[in-house]
This record gives C-alpha cells, sequence and structure tokens, in this order.
C-alpha cells in the first residue's frame, strides 16, 4: 500500500494551480485538498496520477460564507469547518444535519466539501444536499470560469462534470423559500460509514402551515443523487405529503443496485422509510420556522 | 504488611506506554533494512505458467527478485529446506490428506493472495513499483469456493485429494442414532456460520539481520510463538538452533492469527537477509492481511437431537463441514474443538458428532479467538432455543434441566479433546451461574417489558447462551527469576504477549509469591535470548500457564533467599519471611534484623571482584566464612535466580453465559444491541479489570461475528471486502456497555486456581445475539452472521410463507 512516484506541486494561487492541472493533464495531474478520498486510492495504487496539485497552501479558499441567496463553500473548507459554522447553520440547518451523518470527525477535520462533491461519490451526503438545494459548483480553467448547477454537475458514479485542467474553486447551497424545513436521515451499518440510503428532505409551509412545496434528494439508490419533487403528492389545503403517492414517485425515480451490505430490494424499501422519516422531520421543522417567525 | 496484589485491579504496567504511541512494534524496527513485497495470485486458482520479470529489472533500488526455482536452487546449494512445502503443524491420525503451503507458489496457486514473487528493495515502494511490473501467465482452473462447492466435489482444489476431504472425524459416546430414534420428540436442524477473521490492529511482520562474523542471525516477527519460530526458521535455513535467536517487539494484537507459522514470510525475509548479507524486513499491510493470513468461522451444520418432554436430551448427533481453505497447516485443532466444545454445560446424553474438513481455494483458516466454539456454542444453543419453543418451555429451564451438576465434578464428556487428553471438565457450578445471569439482565420480567414495547410500537427480544471453555492447554510454560544486587526482580517466560497485560498479571504473582513490591518486578515475554522454552500464547493459557509457571518459579526464588537469609540473620528458615522486599524474622515487625532481597543476591555469588559498593559484602575477605566450606555449596548456584516449569495434566474448563436484549426496527429491520449481561466463571480473578477488558473486547468481536463481520467472497474466489471499508468491524458506537458478574469456582489443577480468560466473551455472541432477534421478531435464525438487509429478506419470506 505505497503509491507509485508522483510529481508533487505547491501552487499559491488558483490561476498558478490551473496552470499546472493543463501543463501536465497529460500524464493524469490531480487536485490534492482534504485527500480522504485520493490518498487511500493512491496507496492502493487504483489511483496513480504522476502529478499532484497541492491547494492547501491556496489564499482565499478556506471560507464558508453567507450570502442572500444561500451559503457559498470555497474549496479549503473542511467539513467539520461547515458542520460548525453557526451562520451557516442558522442559514440552512442542512449543511449541519447532513455533515453530522458524513463519516467521523477526524475525517471530517480534513475532508473538504467541495473535494467530496467533485469525488461524486453516489453514496456520499452532500452530494445529495447540494442536489436537493439546487446549488452550483463554480469552477476555473484556463479558459476561464464557469458555474454548473448540481443537476448537470452528477454525470455518475465518480463522474462530475469537470475538466481535468478545472479546479473547483466553491460550491454554494442555495436558501430555500421561507417557511422551510429540512431534515437528513440515513441508515448505515455502522455509525460513520456510508449510508445504504441517505434522505435529505425540504419540507416547505406557508403562513397557515399548509405545505406548499417537498423535495428529497436520495444518496446510494443511483448512479449519482436522485432529487425527488414531491410536490404531487402534496395534498391539497392544509395537508401534508401524502405517504403512498410520495412512495411512488421516489420510487419511479431511483435505481438501486445490489451490493454486499444490502439488496436492491432492501435498499429501494428503505428508501420509502427513511422518506417517510425524513419528510415528517423537514415537515416539523418547516411549522417551528414558521411558529418561530410568528 | 504488604497488601496482596492477586486480586486487585491493578493499573496496566504497559499502558503509559503503549497508549502515549511510544511502544515499539515491528514496523518500528530497521530503517535501514531492505524491504520486501510480494507478487501475490490475483486468481484463487490457477497454474503458473510463466513469470517474466524483465520490466522490473530497471527499478530504481530493486535489489533482488526471487521465484519457487531461486529456493530450490537455494536447497541444492545450501542445504537448505526453503523449497519444501510448510511444516503440517498438529498432525492427527484422522488427517490422511494433509497439504501445506510453499513459501512461495511451487507452480499452482490456491487462493487469491498466495505469494508467487517476492521482491526486495531499498524500501517498499520500489518493492511495490517492481511488483506492479512483473508478469505472471496463468492457466485458468476452476475455483472451489464455500463449503457447498468443496464437498461437491465436482472440482478439486489438490489432484490428489479426492472428495477435497483433508479429514474425517468421528466421536462418539453412546448410540446417539438409537436414542435420538427411541426419543418422544425429535427435531434436525441446519445451523450455518459464516468466515470472519482476527484482524489485529498490527498485521503479521519480520525483520532479520544476519551477522556474518558472528555466524548469528537475530529475527523479530510479530508471532504469537517466537520460540517455535526460532526452530523453524533453524530448521528451514540449516543453521544450528544455537545461531538463531528470535524476538518479539510489542504486538498489535493476535487473536490466533500469529500462532500459525512459519508464515511463508518469516521463511523468506530471514533467508534474504542470510543471503544478501544485509536486514530485511516485511511489514503486510492490510489488503495482504486479508487475502494472505487466515480466516475462522464458516462451517455449516446437521444437527438432530432427541428429547423427552421436559426438553431433556436423550441423544445428539451433529454432522458438521468446516472450510479450512486452501492448506491446512494448523491441523484440525478448529473442528475438533467445535465437536468436543459443542457440548458446553449440558448432559447430551448419547453424543455422535462427525465431522469433514473441506478444502477450498480460499485463504487458510486457523484459530481465531474462540477457535471453533462459537460455531459449537451457536449450534447448541440454537438446539436448546428450538427445543424450548418446540415443547412451549421457557428456554433457561430447558438449560437448567440439561445442566451438568456441580455435585458432578470432575465430568468426563467421554470425548477426547483438541490436546489429546480428556474432556475432564474440571469445575463449574452452572445452576448458581444461570441464576446469578437470570437476575443479572431480569429474565423473568422480560416477557412483561416485551409486551410492553409491543403496545408502543417497538420490537424487543432476549436471548441467552451458555459455554464451557477448556483453557490453558499444556503441554508446559516456564519462568525464569532473577533477583538483581539492587533489588530488581527480573522475570522472563517464553510465551508472548499482545497487548492483554500479561507484564502486570505476571507481575502480581511475583509480587505475592516472592514478597517484593510490585514496583521492583520487570517482566520479559516472547524472547528466545532471554527464554528459549515454551509454546506459546494461544488458547487462554498464559495465566494458567505462565502464571502457575512463575509462582512456582517465585516459590524456588523465596526459598533460596531464605536459606541465604538464614545464614546472614542467624537464624532458622522457618523463622523469616519475606515483606516488601526484605528478609526478617517473624513476628520481629520493622525494627527487627532484617536484610533486604538485593544484598541477599550480592551474598548469594561469592565474589573475588568489588565492582561497586554493594559487591564488597561478598568478597572474600568482607566477613568471616567457615574456611572448610566451598564458597559456593553444594547443590547451590550462584545468583538469587531459579527457573521452573509448570505442566498439567490436562485443560482447565472456565464457562459463562451471556444474555442479550436488541430491539429491530420494525421499518428499516436495523437490529440494536439494548443489553449485554455477562457472567463469567474463570476461576480466581489475578487482576479483575484484565479479566473484564478481555471480556469487553471479547464480546466487541461477538458482536462482530454477529451482525458486522463476514469475509465476502465472490463465487470465483475473489474477496470482495478486503478492506476496512467492506469488512465492518464493530466500532466503539456499536458495542454495547456490557455487564458482568463473576462467579468463581477455583480450577483444581494449578496453584493458583486460575481458569483462561481470553476468549471467552466472544464465544456465546452470535449464539445469543441469533436468540434475541428471533425472540423480537418471531422469525426463526439458522444462520449467522445477519444484516439488516438479511433480516428485511427472512421478514418477506415469512410474510410469504404465512400468507
Amino acid at each position: 500500500m505505497k503509491p507509485p512516484a508522483f510529481t508533487y506541486h505547491r501552487p499559491a494561487t488558483v490561476q498558478e494551480a490551473v496552470q499546472l492541472l493543463d501543463a501536465h493533464a497529460g500524464e493524469g495531474a490531480k487536485v490534492l485538498a482534504g485527500g480522504q478520498s485520493l490518498v487511500p486510492l493512491m496507496s492502493m495504487r487504483l489511483a496513480a496520477p504522476g502529478h499532484l496539485v497541492d491547494i492547501n497552501h491556496v489564499a482565499g479558499l478556506d471560507t464558508v460564507e453567507v450570502t442572500s441567496t444561500g451559503v457559498r463553500v470555497g474549496a479549503l473548507a473542511r467539513h467539520s469547518r461547515v458542520e460548525h459554522d453557526a451562520a451557516a447553520f442558522a442559514a440552512l440547518p442542512l449543511l449541519r444535519q447532513a455533515l453530522g451523518q458524513v463519516a467521523h470527525p477526524t475525517i471530517r477535520n480534513r475532508g473538504t466539501t467541495v473535494g467530496s462533491l467533485v469525488h461524486g461519490d453516489p453514496a456520499a451526503e452532500m452530494t445529495a444536499v447540494l442536489a436537493v438545494l439546487d446549488g452550483e459548483v463554480e469552477l476555473v480553467g484556463p479558459h476561464g470560469s464557469r458555474s454548473v448547477g448540481a443537476a448537470d454537475f452528477f454525470v455518475g458514479p465518480m463522474e462530475t462534470e469537470h475538466a481535468d485542467a478545472e479546479v473547483a474553486v466553491a460550491a454554494t447551497f442555495r436558501r430555500p423559500p421561507a417557511g422551510t424545513g429540512s431534515a437528513f436521515v440515513e441508515l448505515a451499518r455502522r455509525h460513520g460509514d456510508y449510508a445504504m440510503c441517505g434522505v435529505a428532505a425540504l419540507v416547505t409551509v406557508d403562513a397557515d402551515l399548509a405545505v406548499t412545496g417537498a423535495r428529497v434528494g436520495l444518496i446510494s439508490v443511483g448512479a449519482g443523487p436522485v432529487v425527488v419533487d414531491l410536490g404531487p403528492a402534496v395534498s391539497g389545503s392544509g395537508g401534508g405529503v401524502d405517504t403512498p403517492r410520495a412512495r411512488e414517485l421516489v420510487d419511479a425515480a431511483i435505481d438501486p443496485e445490489d451490493d454486499i451490505h444490502a439488496t436492491a430490494t432492501y435498499r429501494r424499501h428503505l428508501a420509502h422509510v427513511l422518506t417517510e422519516r425524513a419528510v415528517a422531520q423537514a415537515h416539523e421543522a418547516a411549522r417551528g420556522t414558521r411558529r418561530s417567525a410568528a | 504488611m504488604t497488601t496482596r496484589m492477586v486480586g486487585e485491579p491493578v493499573k496496566r504496567v504497559e499502558d503509559p506506554r503503549l497508549v502515549t504511541g511510544n511502544g515499539r512494534y515491528l514496523d518500528d524496527l530497521g530503517h535501514d533494512a531492505f524491504e520486501v513485497a510480494f507478487v501475490r495470485s490475483p486468481h484463487a486458482h490457477a497454474r503458473v505458467v510463466d513469470v517474466d520479470v524483465t520490466d522490473a529489472l530497471d527499478v530504481e533500488g530493486l535489489v533482488a527478485i526471487y521465484t519457487y526455482e531461486d529456493l530450490v536452487a537455494d536447497e541444492e546449494e545450501h542445504g537448505t529446506r526453503v523449497a519444501q512445502a510448510l511444516p503440517l503443524l498438529i498432525p492427527h491420525p484422522t488427517l490422511t490428506h494433509g497439504r501445506t503451503q510453499h513459501a512461495l507458489a511451487n507452480g499452482e496457486v490456491n487462493h487469491v493472495g498466495e505469494a508467487i514473487v517476492m521482491v526486495v528493495a531499498s524500501d517498499r515502494y520500489a518493492a511495490e513499483d517492481a511488483v506492479e511490473r512483473i508478469r505472471v501467465d496463468y492457466e485458468f482452473l476452476t475455483p472451489i469456493v464455500g463449503v457447498e462447492a468443496a464437498r461437491a466435489a465436482e472440482h478439486l482444489v489438490h489432484d490428489d485429494v479426492p472428495g477435497n476431504v483433508a479429514a474425517r472425524m468421528v466421536q462418539e459416546t453412546g448410540d446417539a442414532d438409537a436414542a435420538i430414534d427411541a426419543a418422544p420428540h425429535r427435531l434436525e436442524l441446519d445451523l450455518a456460520i459464516e468466515r470472519s477473521a482476527s484482524m489485529p490492529m498490527e498485521g503479521k511482520g519480520v525483520h532479520a539481520r544476519w551477522d556474518a562474523d558472528d555466524e548469528s542471525l537475530t529475527v523479530h516477527t510479530s508471532t504469537q510463538t517466537s520460540t517455535s519460530v526460532r526452530q523453524a526458521v533453524a530448521a528451514k535455513l540449516n543453521l544450528p538452533v544455537d545461531r538463531v535467536e528470535v524476538v518479539t517487539p510489542d504486538v498489535g494484537g493476535g487473536f490466533g492469527v500469529k500462532i500459525v507459522h512459519p508464515w511463508p514470510e518469516e521463511v523468506l525475509v530471514p533467508w534474504a537477509a542470510l543471503r544478501l548479507g544485509r536486514p530485511v524486513k516485511w511489514t503486510e499491510d492490510r489488503r495482504e492481511h486479508f487475502v494472505s493470513s487466515a480466516h475462522e468461522r464458516g462451517q455449516l451444520h446437521h444437527v438432530r437431537v432427541g428429547y423427552d418432554d421436559e426438553g431433556r436430551l436423550l441423544g445428539l448427533s451433529v454432522k458438521f463441514w468446516h472450510d479450512h481453505g486452501a492448506y491446512i497447516p494448523y491441523g484440525l485443532i478448529v473442528p475438533i474443538i467445535t465437536s468436543t466444545q459443542l457440548l458446553g454445560p449440558y448432559k447430551p446424553g448419547a453424543y455422535r458428532v462427525e465431522f469433514e474438513s473441506l478444502y477450498t481455494n480460499t485463504v487458510i483458516v486457523t484459530p481465531y479467538r474462540g477457535a471453533g466454539r462459537p460455531q459449537g456454542c451457536f449450534v447448541m444453543e440454537r438446539t436448546m432455543d428450538a427445543i424450548a419453543a418446540d415443547l412451549g418451555l421457557d428456554r433457561a429451564l430447558v438449560r437448567e434441566r440439561n445442566f451438568i451438576q456441580p455435585d458432578e465434578m470432575p465430568y468426563d464428556q467421554g470425548l477426547i479433546f483438541q490436546d489429546g487428553r480428556q474432556l475432564l471438565y474440571d469445575s463449574g457450578d452452572f445452576p448458581g451461574s444461570l441464576a446469578k445471569l437470570k437476575e443479572l439482565v431480569g429474565w423473568d420480567d422480560f416477557a412483561a417489558y416485551r409486551e410492553q414495547a409491543r403496545a408502543e410500537g417497538r420490537r424487543v427480544g432476549i436471548g441467552m447462551a451458555c459455554y464451557v471453555e477448556g483453557t490453558g492447554v499444556g503441554p508446559y510454560e516456564g519462568g525464569h527469576i532473577r533477583v538483581e544486587t539492587d533489588g530488581t526482580v527480573v522475570v522472563s517466560t517464553g510465551l508472548t504477549t499482545q497487548g492483554q497485560g500479561h507484564q502486570t498479571m505476571l507481575a502480581q504473582i511475583v509480587a505475592d509469591e516472592l514478597g517484593v513490591p510490585f514496583e521492583r518486578i520487570r517482566v520479559t515475554t516472547g524472547d528466545t535470548r532471554r527464554f528459549k522454552y515454551a509454546v506459546g500464547t494461544f488458547a487462554s493459557r498464559t495465566a494458567v500457564m505462565s502464571g502457575s509457571a512463575v509462582a512456582v518459579t517465585a516459590r524456588a526464588v523465596r526459598e533460596k533467599a531464605l536459606r541465604i537469609a538464614s545464614d546472614a540473620l542467624e537464624a532458622a528458615v522457618e523463622d523469616l519471611e519475606i515483606v516488601d522486599g526484605n528478609v526478617r524474622v517473624k513476628g520481629t515487625g520493622e525494627n527487627g534484623a532484617s536484610v533486604d532481597l538485593g544484598a541477599v543476591a550480592v551474598l548469594s555469588n561469592p565474589l573475588r571482584y568489588a565492582f561497586d559498593e554493594a559487591a564488597k559484602r561478598a568478597t572474600q575477605f568482607a566477613a568471616p566464612a567457615d574456611p572448610d566450606k566451598p564458597p559456593v555449596a553444594e547443590g547451590e548456584s550462584p545468583g538469587l535466580e531459579a527457573s521452573q516449569f509448570y505442566s498439567p495434566p490436562r485443560s482447565t474448563f472456565a464457562n459463562g453465559m451471556h444474555a442479550v436484549v436488541v430491539e429491530t426496527d420494525p421499518d428499516t429491520a436495523d437490529i440494536k444491541v439494548l443489553r449485554y449481561c455477562v457472567v463469567h466463571d474463570c476461576g480466581t480473578l489475578i487482576n479483575p479489570m484484565i479479566v473484564e477488558g478481555q471480556i469487553h473486547g471479547g464480546v466487541a468481536q461477538g458482536v462482530g461475528g454477529a451482525l458486522y463481520e463476514r469475509m465476502e467472497y465472490a463465487p470465483d474466489g475473489q474477496l470482495l471486502n478486503a478492506s476496512f471499508m467492506d469488512f465492518l468491524m464493530p466500532y466503539a458506537s456499536e458495542v454495547p456497555e456490557v455487564e458482568i458478574d463473576h462467579l468463581v469456582t477455583p480450577s483444581p489443577l494449578n496453584p493458583l486456581g486460575v481458569k483462561g480468560a481470553g476468549e471467552a466473551g466472544v464465544i456465546p455472541g452470535a449464539a445469543a445475539i441469533a436468540a434475541a432477534i428471533e425472540d423480537a421478531e418471531g422469525i426463526t435464525i439458522r444462520r449467522m452472521p445477519i444484516s439488516p438487509s438479511e433480516l428485511f429478506h427472512l421478514r418477506l419470506e415469512n410474510q410469504e410463507a404465512g400468507s
């Protein structure tokens, strides 16, 4: 478990990082941020980049900013920093709700939220959070910068929309409408493991506490995060979310697979159960936002 | 008066060093050594057609590449035995088709991970670079994976082993089949336990240094038996045993896997050091440990049982199939233990057990903590629960009715145990233990709790499991104790330690037996330079064997100290005592005449030269002496030291009973252990805190084996979860708090009254948890481990069967 030789680079700016990635694109150049996925893959020789571009010394990337539209997380913000940022929690409780279930504290102390998004593991909690919040990822490349929405960013398992010479500099999690409550519910074999299924839920209620919208993002049941708009399951005036209808909507959207920890049938069952639980929790939280506003 | 140390929860002297990161493990040694990596087979069953090393030759830092042919050439040139198959360590008459591996594959590989080529390089990075560039051509053979495929025997693992059967063994007491056929009630059960593994935090590792001037070899290895590795290495390398020493540094856990020896690497690394004339080191990585060390547990059982209206066993017949993997270097120990210890605390009526030990194209199977007992316990306890269900009786009551009673001890089960001796229980009070367990867990009140939980929409269940564990198997262990002139007491025993707290526990015994302060005692284990005769650390034997050995050794040192001091104090030996390291006349208290043991050590060694102040007292003109007697009396030897051995007639039998409360989620099928209660009888407790720590660790592994751990082999023989990401050992978050009560029935077999405690905690885990899940769900559990996904599917099957 020793990686093959590689050339290590330590750029000071994003531009320098992009130039290095561009110059060595043909030899397999990778960005090193938290290293919690990349380094083990290299040690097992499952990944063998010829060049590592370590962005840990690039200024200005270790940021968590709350803006009018949402929470912008810089490429060097560790999971634990995002998790414990009070303003980010106030703006988007779902961030902390989900991050508490990302691996273990020691991993969260090094691993970065943006790195996890770029890695694109379909079992990673934050992919569903970005997707359900309709967020976006900012990429800087040799030809300038661009933003890619979550719906386009997650292409497949461990595959995301970014070019080899691009650095993901930030991700923005968008603030949902007023009156929205959130929850993240998952079931893992052990505490901190990748979940067999996980659900990020948003439920929005109006001033009369009637549900006006519901949305879930699921992990581990598709090639990437699966977002399901439960709007069609929101029943009429003053009602909640219709469970059988929500199950049908989830069922139609997911495509789970068997693995050694859980069968596809079981994951599908969990998607139903956990959606129901997450929606109920989010609904309760949504009522809470209205009560505290009142 | 000195406080008695045995029985006290003395803090472990090892811990300040180990928990602050100052342990010295194998990989902490030899930073100047060449390092080794192996080309290991990616295929489960294949012939090796060709090995092409061309591309590896220009790797910077490459030192040497060795294949099987090099081992053959070395045998011819140097008379070594490095190419021969590794030894079959424990032969048995029924083991008719024993096959062991070669240090490097000799033309055929029989499991993924088997070593084919050894690369030596300046460091492990370069060695792995070279490994990656070596090409091996294979001719594929059909892999045999799992018990069903092995016993179907449509294909063979070894061409010359018909039916894939290494051994078939039967033991019986009475005519079980007739007893079962005549019984008023009968049941048949098929039961299965899957593979797990020891998984010590530190894998294996070997460092070897050849001193050409001294013509001596020093091997450090992460082993559970340094003395036997020494013999094996000397034999393999054709070196005089006297020129080989084997030392265990700190060892980061063993749990059984490191009792196997010599591992291929324990032959190859010393051999390379000898041939290259440079220190060579190999540190196993985690993936290597998964695919090239050892696993355990995989067995299928078929049970026939006959019993009366009250649930008493009349006859029990068990046939089982034991998957021992590609080779069988450790012999039949695991299935023999299963077949005998299955009986637990019960009288089975007429008993017949038959097993077949089968080859498969998977990693070898050798003892892992519990060593066949968890399977046996699972089978017997599932049978007890099935009888209770059949008759509508309380599960505890059925057990109680089948117990061996205290007044029946010693009790002969009429079988031959793993040590070749009678399966004769020396002690135990099973009804007493059960009463304690029922009290501890609240067994009789549980039905009401279960109903109340049901009413709240929750599912809870309770289960129990009992076991008897033969511990402290022979043949012997020894001790050496020397009192230095500064009063330090140096204790050595030959078996090894892997973090259990032996230094503490053995020092407690010596402190009491010799009468010296605990702090003055230094204990060394597993270093053949210090002690050359030993067996090893396995079968929960250290407290029994080395504990007893150092106790009798300390008594011998005490006697010698009193003889010497009686001259110095001009008092009779019978009038002397040793308190706090001082020999004094009984009844005179602290102000009476006394001589400290350091001074006795000085006097024990008549000197010509005064090399320091203390030594002056022992020189020839220092004190009046009888001019007609030799300075060293006849029958005495210089030095305040002794060496003694302890060899018991047979194993001593510890026992225990566990009760578990689980909750299952009605929707997700998630399984949570709410309570875990243990009643434990290991005889006299030397250090209750260490015993409880052993139980905690054992329970953690039991929970792992019940709910999380399994080796996932694909039908082609690939191990799908060879990493800690996918092989799920329980974290602290998965291990319940363990509630412990002790019952002490001292063993009559040894001077301390102790029975082993190392493996106990793991044994009943799968059995008790299966029973609790069954109780919560009302679904029969016949195989373990069980995951939420599997429980969900069991529910579906049960619904379909019910509709």
